[in-house]
């Protein structure tokens, strides 16, 4: 399995995210510098967590320039399957393949804590999960804003694959991740690449790798 | 040489806390006639070009492919000579 994770500057959890699907999942991981395109067709892009471009602006609005994002959105057009994890997710709302932006939290704090998550039986990532998952959050800015009507598409779609089960950051719908129309685009601010080491004693983030992958 | 002036604000639907925790201090301090309060961002932007509207065209192409997310934000602009 062939996996690019891109690195744009300010990226932090590239090799986090590299490293867990190298262990657990025997991928083979390429990371992709912003200003590198391609045009292979790995099995899964990945936008890892961080603050690209230091978050100047807005988070993600930067990196949505770069090479690398443009090859990313051509591959996602023709069906490729890309995860944005936190600032991946708030990079894929600013290059418009998800709908909707984050909010700075609504409580103006940084929120570092594991929360839980509840997977949303009408959509196809999440649809297979028996019960809750315990997953890290780590933002500032991961309040879900998106206005009535997308909502009112995202829910009749089936396109909201996580709520939180308690709201810590004032997310609209209480949503902690979604997916575009065709299934093929996910994005979420909890990090699951953070819970997928026994040491740590938390494995629930393999599963939503796993889910993905298999998908 | 003209000048962009730029205010960026969060849109009247989407809730503001930075606005809402300085609105907040400043009852605190009493000043309970103010009625509401957002926070933006200002930006400024110079233009080297041979008109006014060729300066307002630029500045709005830069404002809605960049300096603003229209999903949640609202802006406001002025071209000035300088």
């Amino acid at each position: 399995m062939k996996v690019r994770v891109v690195t744009f500057p300010g990226s932090n959890c590239d090799k986090d995210v590299g490293s867990v699907l190298k262990d657990y999942f025997q991928a083979e991981v390429k990371y992709t510098w912003y200003k590198e395109s391609f045009d292979d067709v790995p099995d899964l892009v990945v936008l890892p967590g961080g603050f690209s471009f230091g978050d100047y602006l807005r988070c993600g609005a930067m990196a949505k320039f770069s090479a690398s994002m443009e090859s990313v959105v051509q591959y996602a057009n023709k069906g490729g399957k890309v995860l944005g994890v936190c600032n991946g997710f708030q990079i894929l709302t600013e290059s418009g393949l998800l709908p909707g932006a984050l909010l700075h939290n609504r409580t103006l704090k940084y929120i570092c804590k594991d929360v839980e998550l509840v997977p949303v039986k009408e959509n196809i990532f999440a649809k297979n999960f028996q019960s809750n998952l315990s997953i890290p959050i780590a933002h500032g800015e991961g309040a879900y804003f998106a206005d009535g009507e997308t909502l009112e598409r995202l829910e009749k779609n089936g396109q909201v694959v996580f709520r939180y089960e308690e709201n810590p950051n004032g997310s609209l719908h209480d949503i902690a991740g979604i997916c575009n129309e065709k299934g093929n685009v996910l994005g979420m601010m909890p990090h699951p690449e953070r819970a997928m080491n026994p040491f740590t004693g938390k494995m629930d983030g393999k599963q939503i790798l796993e889910a993905l992958l298999k998908n | 040489m003209f000048v962009a002036k730029i205010n960026v604000t969060l849109k009247e639907s989407v809730l503001d806390p930075q606005g809402q925790t300085v609105l907040r201090t400043l009852h605190d301090q009493g000043k309970g006639q103010i009625q509401d309060l957002r926070v933006g961002k200002y930006i400024e932007i110079k233009l080297k070009t041979s008109s006014l509207q060729e300066a307002e065209t630029i500045a709005k192409e830069i404002c809605e492919s960049v300096l603003v997310n229209q999903v949640i934000e609202t802006y406001k602009l002025v071209v000035e000579a300088q």
